[in-house]
C-alpha cells in the first residue's frame, strides 16, 4: 500500500508542469471562457427564457461538444501523455528494477489518470456554475441565479465520468504498450467517430462500444429529462451505458496488469 | 550458494525467439569486487543484466542475488542493488536534483541523500538545470546518482562509459573507484572495450554469443595470455622463410616476427639458426599477448 501511495505521489510530482495534469484544468477553464464570451455577447438570445432553461441552454452548449468528441479526445491525450513521459524518458525499465511491486506502479498510474479525469470533469462542472453566476453579475438581466443547477450539474458529469471509464480503460492499455504517437491516438479517434456515427444512428448494439457511452449518457440523460411529467430535471445515474463502461474498465485493467506482469522489458 | 558471493547464476539461458542468447552462463561476482562484464557488442551482456534485474524472466537456470532466489524474493533483492542500463533513464522536463527528488520520493529515501548524491557525482552545480539539457557524462553521472540514492550494496552499470568522450571516462572511473574504496560497494560493470575496465576492475568475466568464456580475477586473466618470442632481424621476411621452413610457426606483425614461446632453450635454438644462416638478429625477447588483444582472440573463438 505504501508502494501505491508513493508512486501516486510521483506521479503527481513528475506531472504538475506538463501539459499532461495542465490540461485537466487548463481545458475547462479555456472552454467556459470561451463559451462564457459568446452567451454575454448574445445574451438577448436566451434573455427572454426561464431560469431553469438559461441554465439549460447554458450546459448544453458545454455538453454537446463535451459528450461526443472532447471528453473521448481528452482522455485519449491524457493517457497517452502519462505513459508516454517513461516511454520518452525509457523509464520502464528503470522502474521495473526498483524495490516496487508492478502491481503499485501499474494501479498508481491508472488511479492517477482517473483523478485527472474527475479533476477535469469536477472542474468543469464547476466552471460552468461560476461561469452562469459570473454572467449574471456582468449582466443583470439574466436569470442564472434563480434556480440552482449545482446538484445537476455535478451528478451529470458524475455520469459523463462514470461513462468514460472504459474509454480510459482501453486508450490506458494502448498507451501502455505502444510507444508511439499515432497508434494510440490513431486508433482512439478513429473509434471515437465510430462511437459518434453509431450513436447518432441509434444503433441498438452501440451500447457494446465504449467510445459511444459519454454520447449513449447524455442522450439517456435528454430522454429522462424531457419525459419527466413534472418537468424536474431528473435523470438516472446508473444506466445499461455505465454499467457496460465499467465492465469494460475492470476488464481491460485486469488484462493491462496481466500484460504488464507477464511482459519482459527488453 | 556460495560463500562471498553477492551474484550467482548457474547455467542460466535465455532465448529471444529461435535465437539463444545467453548460453548456459554461470557468474560469480564476489562481494566487494568490481567485477568487469566485457563482451563485443551483441554478445549478451544487456540481457544477463536484465535477468539480473528480473526485467528478463529466467527460462532456464537459477538466479541468485545477496545468497536469495530472485525469483522468489524480487522486492528484497532489488532493494539492494542499483542499476543503470544502457542509456540513463531520466525525466528531460525535470532538472536534475527534481529527478533526484522524484525517486527519494517513490524510494521512500530522506531527501537529504538527495544533495549528497549531487555532491558525490559532482552536480550540485548543475542541480536545477533541466536534465535534458546536460550534456550525455553528465547524464551518466545523474544516472549513477539515481542508482545509488538508496544507498544499496550491489551497483550494477551496463555501458556507463559508452559514448564518453576520455574526460567523462575518467570521471566514471574515478567515482567507481570512490564509490568501492569509500563506501564499500560491489561494482558489476559491462563494456564492450577491455582497455576502458581493466585499470579499475579486480574480476572480468568475458562473454561472446551468449557463453561465458573466461571468468576470473585480472592475474587469471594475464595468465592466460599465451607468451610469443618476438624477433628483430635485417631481413623479416628472409627470416621468417628460413623459420617457417624449419618447422617454427612464424608470423610478422609489424616490424618483428612473431613465434609462439615454448622454453629457453627452444629461443637458443631459433637464435642459433637465424645466425647459422647469416640472419643478423637485432632483439629476441619474450613477449605475453597484451590484454587488449588477448580479449579481442578471446572473444573470436
Amino acid at each position: 500500500m505504501l508502494g501505491f501511495l508513493l508512486s501516486i505521489q510521483s506521479e503527481f510530482y513528475k506531472t504538475r508542469k506538463t501539459l499532461a495534469f495542465l490540461s485537466a484544468i487548463l481545458l475547462p477553464l479555456i472552454l467556459c471562457i470561451l463559451i462564457t464570451a459568446g452567451f454575454y455577447t448574445h445574451a438577448d438570445k436566451i434573455m427572454f427564457l426561464s431560469a431553469k432553461m438559461q441554465w439549460f441552454r447554458f450546459t448544453g452548449a458545454f455538453l454537446g461538444v463535451m459528450g461526443s468528441l472532447i471528453l473521448p479526445i481528452l482522455i485519449i491525450f491524457q493517457t497517452f501523455s502519462i505513459n508516454n513521459i517513461e516511454h520518452r524518458a525509457e523509464m520502464w525499465k528503470s522502474l521495473f528494477s526498483l524495490p516496487i511491486h508492478k502491481w503499485s506502479i501499474y494501479s498508481a498510474k491508472y488511479v492517477y489518470v482517473v483523478f485527472l479525469n474527475a479533476l477535469c470533469l469536477a472542474l468543469f462542472a464547476s466552471f460552468i456554475i461560476v461561469s452562469g453566476y459570473l454572467l449574471n453579475v456582468l449582466n443583470p438581466e439574466l436569470k442564472f441565479n434563480q434556480f440552482d443547477i449545482s446538484g445537476i450539474l455535478f451528478k451529470l458529469h458524475l455520469k459523463l465520468f462514470l461513462a468514460s471509464m472504459g474509454i480510459l480503460s482501453i486508450q490506458f492499455l494502448f498507451s501502455l504498450l505502444w510507444a508511439d504517437f499515432l497508434k494510440p491516438m490513431g486508433i482512439g479517434f478513429v473509434l471515437t467517430i465510430f462511437g459518434i456515427i453509431t450513436a447518432n444512428l441509434g444503433w441498438k448494439y452501440a451500447f457494446t462500444i465504449p467510445y459511444t457511452h459519454p454520447m449513449l449518457a447524455l442522450q439517456s440523460m435528454m430522454k429522462q429529462v424531457l419525459n419527466n411529467k413534472n418537468e424536474q430535471m431528473e435523470f438516472d445515474l446508473m444506466s445499461q451505458e455505465i454499467y457496460v463502461s465499467l465492465i469494460v474498465a475492470v476488464l481491460t485493467f485486469a488484462i493491462g496488469y496481466f500484460v504488464i506482469n507477464k511482459r519482459s522489458i527488453r | 550458494m556460495k560463500p562471498g558471493l553477492i551474484i550467482e547464476t548457474r547455467n542460466l539461458s535465455y532465448r529471444f525467439g529461435n535465437q539463444l542468447v545467453l548460453d548456459q552462463v554461470s557468474l560469480n561476482v564476489r562481494e566487494g569486487s568490481i567485477y568487469g562484464f566485457l563482451g563485443p557488442n551483441g554478445a549478451g551482456k544487456t540481457t544477463t543484466i536484465k535477468v539480473l534485474l528480473n526485467l528478463l524472466q529466467t527460462e532456464k537456470g537459477k538466479v541468485f542475488l545477496f545468497g536469495k532466489d530472485l525469483n522468489k524474493n524480487r522486492i528484497e533483492i532489488l532493494s539492494g542493488i542499483g542499476s543503470l542500463i544502457e542509456q540513463p533513464a531520466i525525466y528531460s522536463h525535470l532538472s536534475g536534483k527534481e529527478n533526484l527528488l522524484n525517486r527519494a520520493l517513490l524510494l521512500h529515501v530522506n531527501t537529504t541523500r538527495v544533495n549528497e548524491m549531487l555532491d558525490l557525482v559532482n552536480l550540485t552545480e548543475h542541480a536545477n538545470k533541466k536534465a535534458g539539457k546536460y550534456s550525455l557524462g553528465m547524464k551518466q553521472r545523474l544516472g549513477i546518482a539515481l542508482a545509488l540514492l538508496h544507498d544499496p550494496k550491489l551497483l550494477i552499470l551496463d555501458e556507463p562509459t559508452n559514448g564518453l568522450d576520455p574526460n567523462g571516462i575518467i570521471e566514471i572511473r574515478q567515482l567507481i573507484r570512490k564509490l568501492v574504496e569509500e563506501r564499500g560497494k560491489t561494482i558489476f560493470i559491462s563494456s564492450h572495450l577491455l582497455s576502458e575496465v581493466e585499470k579499475m576492475v579486480t574480476h572480468i568475466g568475458i562473454i561472446n554469443r551468449g557463453k561465458l568464456l573466461f571468468q576470473g580475477t585480472i592475474e587469471e586473466l594475464h595468465n592466460v595470455s599465451k607468451k610469443h618470442l618476438e624477433i628483430q632481424t635485417n631481413d623479416l621476411v628472409r627470416s621468417r622463410e628460413l623459420l617457417c621452413k624449419n618447422g617454427y610457426q612464424a608470423e610478422i606483425l609489424s616490424d618483428t616476427i612473431l613465434i609462439p614461446y615454448l622454453s629457453e632453450k627452444h629461443s637458443a635454438e631459433i637464435n642459433s639458426l637465424l645466425v647459422k644462416y647469416d640472419h643478423k638478429v637485432y632483439s629476441l625477447t619474450v613477449s605475453k599477448q597484451n590484454l587488449e588483444n588477448l580479449f579481442l582472440s578471446i572473444t573470436q573463438i
